[in-house]
């Protein structure tokens, strides 16, 4: 079953159009990669999801039921721009704000005590937040997003202002709620989260969806046939006709590094047949995209109407 | 409904449990009555310790003899002016008073000359002094002894009767109604003001911490916006009732600790000591029926329907302009941004204020008066004025009905400019955005 199903959503507001058609799948128990620039239409997207808004257009199916106010508790969000009542205690938040998700008061309160033991911060529970660094902020607004065990988990821009080692906790806490399944989705400019953690991806640009997938199938479709070769001896000589070197450096002691684009009809195995005859293979890998290669070639590359026609090509 | 009531709850521990709600909540009933106490104390300790001021008299008419009282010590100077002035120039003393020759029915030309400007009440009390001493001239040339004249004395009161609409006799008090309209007009302006005003601080408090992102994602905004206006009108509500049972509690007991009685009734007693002569005693008898006759008046205002009055329009008032408060909080990012929506929005109020004093409590039947009470803005202030001297029930039935439907209504224009609001950080706003975010649809 899908964990959320999103149909042909649009919303327009007066001067701009925020979310165009938009439809997206995100699988149950995957962890989902929004992307997109600022201003494409994810914030728009979200709070849809989280009912804040209403789409002008289209529809959201919540493991499998029509998106409803009695969904609220389902979901947890942690937005982009988050915060807590600086004058509360840290228990007395947490209470609160689980309570408004509809959680019992003393089943509130037993979560909350089992999040701030793993976290190791039960002397926390009187402490008012305004006397709490920013980064203990966090693990308490990270808790308030979880503890009332929502099978969707929504987290806009997770990672800032987090040092690497509450950034490690947090992820290893994601990993576990996906382990005991839940759905994640990460709206993120950060391109080494959504490598690290993503299985799922989709690119928001300009109110619409531009790709949407598998991490790994939308790698493959976006490979250039392009080959990294390491080898011993002279420069390559290819058949210019068939092969472009797109680069070329010497290592060290006669070793080279080359990069090479095949014509689209040729196979690696035919590549390294053409080389080995040619040079001294020390190494040969196909070069695969990274995400952000990905994010900028389609965001910045090419002009949106070109863009949309070169993917139904593609498809 | 369960989630308005979780906010509710909230809002209200939130400033319950604060020290600075048990500060204000017992020091405000305290400190009022300790300033004012300790300002007359300090007054009247004032007058009774300072020495007399020295008068240097010029009497060119030779018709006065003044005794020294605990104000004024008099010196006769029998120089002519112009020398007495030089002679007080060079003195430390207080004043020089002149008297010329005159015409005891045309007292003029007296004159007094001073170093520093004098206090009004010390010239006041010089001039009674010359006047009570031409007074007794005007009786010895007349022919009058102090006997006739009080003899003359004559006082009328009027005892105020309103005949209601089906021939009901009801004693009444223009002072009195005077009274409770205008305290219980400005207990509704503070109210509205001080607690609008500590909506609007939470909602733009909310916004800033960027709380309420996560909080929205939860209730429906106006659902945040109703609970925190019911919170902290419960807290308001608490505040004012401790504030009456420790206002009641203290003045009694201070009254009990010092032996003292109520002013009339000193009075009365005072009276009897002094004078024992039949006449005088019809008159303190007089008195007493006098006194009698307004506690009679105050039974027959009808406090029942006064506090019920007062309640309704004590929170219909603050439901509606506490709605708008909270529109306006969630328009802006600080307390400073918000000072020019927040006047346009007071302004009623203070108009309602102002003709409290100026038109409702002056002529409580007049039309003014009647538009006043009538449009909801200003009616929360204006009605409660008016109530004491009697409001016909139809009047009262429409200011009220319309009341309600303003509350409604601003609470809808606030609630769509609210669910915008508290999600927009950072954007300039005016009249013209306020308006845009108000016809945006669901």
């Amino acid at each position: 079953m899908e964990a959320l199903s999103i149909k042909n959503v649009s919303k327009r507001y007066t001067n701009h159009v925020a979310l165009d058609n938009v439809s997206l799948t995100i699988p149950e128990k995957s962890i989902y990669g929004l992307l997109g620039p600022n201003g494409a239409g994810k914030t728009t997207l979200i709070r849809i999801i989280n009912q804040i808004i209403n789409a002008e257009e289209g529809e959201v199916f919540i493991f499998g039921e029509k998106l409803h106010e009695k969904h609220i508790g389902t979901i947890g969000y942690l937005p982009e721009e988050r915060g807590l009542y600086k004058k509360l205690k840290v228990g007395e938040q947490l209470l609160y704000l689980a309570q408004l998700k509809g959680m019992s008061r003393s089943r509130a309160a037993e979560q909350s005590k089992k999040w701030l033991k793993k976290f190791q911060i039960t002397d926390w529970w009187d402490k008012k937040v305004e006397d709490l660094s920013k980064g203990m902020a966090q693990k308490v607004q990270f808790i308030s997003t979880v503890m009332h065990e929502p099978r969707l988990i929504i987290l806009d821009e997770p990672f800032s202002g987090f040092d690497p080692i509450n950034a490690q906790l947090i992820t290893q806490e994601i990993l576990g709620l996906r382990d005991n399944g839940s759905t994640i989705i990460f709206s993120t400019h950060r391109m080494e989260t959504v490598e690290d953690l993503c299985d799922h991806i989709a690119l928001i640009n300009k109110s619409k969806k531009i790709i949407e997938g598998q991490k790994k199938q939308v790698k493959d479709q976006y490979k250039s046939n392009t080959f990294i070769v390491e080898h011993h001896g002279n420069n390559l000589q290819l058949a210019p006709e068939r092969y472009q070197i797109i680069h070329q450096e010497t290592l060290e002691d006669n070793l080279m590094v080359t990069t090479i684009k095949a014509n689209a009809d040729i196979k690696a195995n035919q590549v390294i047949r053409e080389l080995i005859d040619k040079t001294e293979l020390q190494s040969f890998r196909e070069k695969i995209p990274s995400m952000a290669d990905i994010f900028i070639d389609l965001v910045k590359g090419e002009d949106d109407e070109a863009l949309r026609k070169h993917l139904q090509e593609a498809v | 409904m369960n989630k308005i009531w979780l906010i509710i709850q909230r809002e209200f521990l939130n400033r319950v449990q604060k020290k600075s709600f048990l500060i204000t909540t017992i020091l405000v009933p305290l400190i009022f009555p300790a300033i004012i106490g300790g300002m007359i104390y300090y007054m009247v300790q004032e007058a009774e310790s300072a020495k007399p001021d020295t008068v240097q008299v010029v009497d060119e008419s030779g018709k006065f003899s003044f005794e020294n009282t605990k104000r004024f010590t008099y010196v006769k100077l029998a120089m002519p002016l112009e020398q007495a002035k030089k002679a007080y120039n060079e003195s430390e003393d207080f004043a020089l008073l002149y008297i010329p020759q005159f015409d005891i029915n045309k007292p003029e030309g007296f004159a007094i000359y001073t170093k520093e400007n004098p206090s009004i009440e010390k010239v006041d009390n010089l001039e009674d002094n010359l006047a009570e001493r031409i007074r007794e001239l005007k009786l010895e040339q007349f022919k009058v002894d102090e006997a006739t004249l009080d003899a003359l004395k004559t006082t009328v009161s009027l005892k105020q009767v309103s005949l209601s609409e089906t021939g009901e006799e009801k004693s009444s008090n223009s002072g009195l109604l005077y009274g409770v309209g205008f305290v219980l007009g400005i207990l509704i302006y503070m109210f509205v003001l001080v607690y609008g005003i500590q909506i609007m601080q939470g909602v733009i408090d909310e916004k800033t911490s960027k709380i309420v992102e996560v909080i929205v994602s939860s209730v429906k905004p106006f659902q945040l916006m109703m609970g925190k206006i019911i919170g902290i009108a419960s807290v308001g509500l608490l505040q004012f009732t401790i504030w009456i049972l420790i206002i009641t509690f203290v003045s009694s007991s201070v009254l009990a600790y010092f032996g003292l009685k109520m002013p009339q009734e000193q009075m009365r007693e005072q009276i009897t000591n002094q004078i024992s002569s039949p006449e005088a005693q019809e008159a303190v008898a007089a008195q007493n029926s006098k006194v009698v006759d307004f506690l009679g008046m105050l039974n027959e205002v009808n406090f029942a329907k006064i506090a019920v009055v007062f309640i309704f329009y004590f929170l219909g008032g603050y439901l509606m302009y506490g709605a708008l408060f909270a529109a306006v909080g969630s328009a802006v990012d600080s307390i400073q941004e918000s000072q020019q929506f927040q006047f346009p929005i007071t302004l009623p109020l203070l108009i309602g204020y102002m003709s409290l004093f100026f038109v409702i409590l002056r002529d409580p039947h007049g039309s003014m008066s009647f538009w006043l009470s009538i449009i909801p803005l200003t009616s929360p202030v204006a009605m409660v004025g008016r109530i004491a001297f009697g409001v016909p029930t139809w009047e009262l039935a429409l200011s009220m009905v319309l009341l309600v439907g303003g509350f409604v209504l601003t609470t809808w224009i606030a609630g769509r400019i609210y669910r915008v609001g508290i999600l927009m950080t950072g954007t300039k706003v005016s009249w013209k955005v306020l308006a845009k975010w108000f016809m945006i649809k669901n």
